[in-house]
């Protein structure tokens, strides 16, 4: 590897870990976002209940 | 604007700085030297391990708070920022690692102190979070978690201080007593990298602590509905 391809790579490392964080807060995002609405069903529910 | 909401604007400037910093060191700086374009690494690679550095500080703080004045909210931050230097900390050794390759011709060097230290310093913490995922939640782990992050502090002098005392001299010293050993361009391109990196993870904490406070959140509000 010529010297421009490994300051590429460590370049691209750091750009490649701040990707993988953000994948996986998005994947946090749509967890909350399907727990949030289920509690907003079941809240519906004991609304509706009583 | 209170500090909740600046979120947003804080990561918007810390992608315009991040980008002015690739600018800065790429187009602006002038090529070293002695070691040619590898040495742009130099412009991530040391603001990362500072950051890295900064980040278990702030860690081990908020676990001297938790131990001093208590409060969950602190362990969860305490928690929050180790998991930041641990990132951090993990790219500082890739990206010094592929450094060492293109100046050194060597991927790692068992026999550089400064080198050994860091990955001692990284490990340590990232047996942090076994130590607290082997806890069940409470005020207990959060003490023990507190203990354990105040002690991995005292490995950053330590890990700091052992690239100015290293008796091999394969690890550069750039700050020097006499000042930084580089240009002002390369100085400033130096700088506003770091501040780049330093928002950078202010940004990833502050988005991290509020996912982590959500779900605490809604596992109450669970709790409270079934």
């Amino acid at each position: 590897m010529s010297q421009g391809e490994y300051v590429a790579l460590a370049y691209g490392v750091v750009l490649v870990f701040v990707l993988v964080w953000v994948a996986i807060i998005a994947t946090k995002l749509v967890r909350l976002e399907r727990e949030t609405g289920e509690l907003a069903e079941l809240a519906r529910g004991r609304r509706s209940d009583g | 604007m209170s500090s909740r909401n600046n979120l947003p604007l804080l990561a918007f400037l810390t992608a315009g700085l991040l980008g002015l910093g690739v600018v800065l060191a790429f187009v602006v700086a002038p090529e070293d030297a002695d070691q040619g374009i590898s040495q742009k690494i130099f412009y991530f690679h040391v603001p990362i391990a500072l950051t890295a550095y900064a980040c278990f500080g702030l860690g081990a703080w908020k676990a001297l708070r938790l131990l001093w004045v208590g409060g969950e909210r602190r362990d969860l931050e305490s928690y929050t920022w180790i998991h930041q230097g641990t990132i951090f900390g993990a790219l500082t050794l890739i990206t010094g690692s592929i450094w060492a390759r293109a100046s050194w011709g060597v991927w790692w060097s068992w026999g550089s102190n400064q080198l050994v230290l860091f990955l001692v310093l990284v490990l340590f913490y990232c047996a942090y979070f076994m130590l607290r995922f082997s806890v069940d939640e409470g005020a207990r782990r959060e003490r023990i978690c507190a203990v354990y992050a105040l002690f991995g502090v005292a490995l950053i002098p330590v890990s700091f201080f052992a690239i100015r005392l290293a008796s091999d001299f394969i690890h550069p010293t750039v700050f020097t007593r006499s000042g930084p050993q580089m240009t002002h361009t390369m100085f400033t391109a130096f700088l506003v990298c770091w501040a780049a990196l330093t928002l950078l993870a202010y940004v990833m904490y502050r988005v991290e602590l509020v996912g982590k406070r959500t779900d605490a959140h809604l596992r109450e509000l669970r709790e409270a509905l079934t």
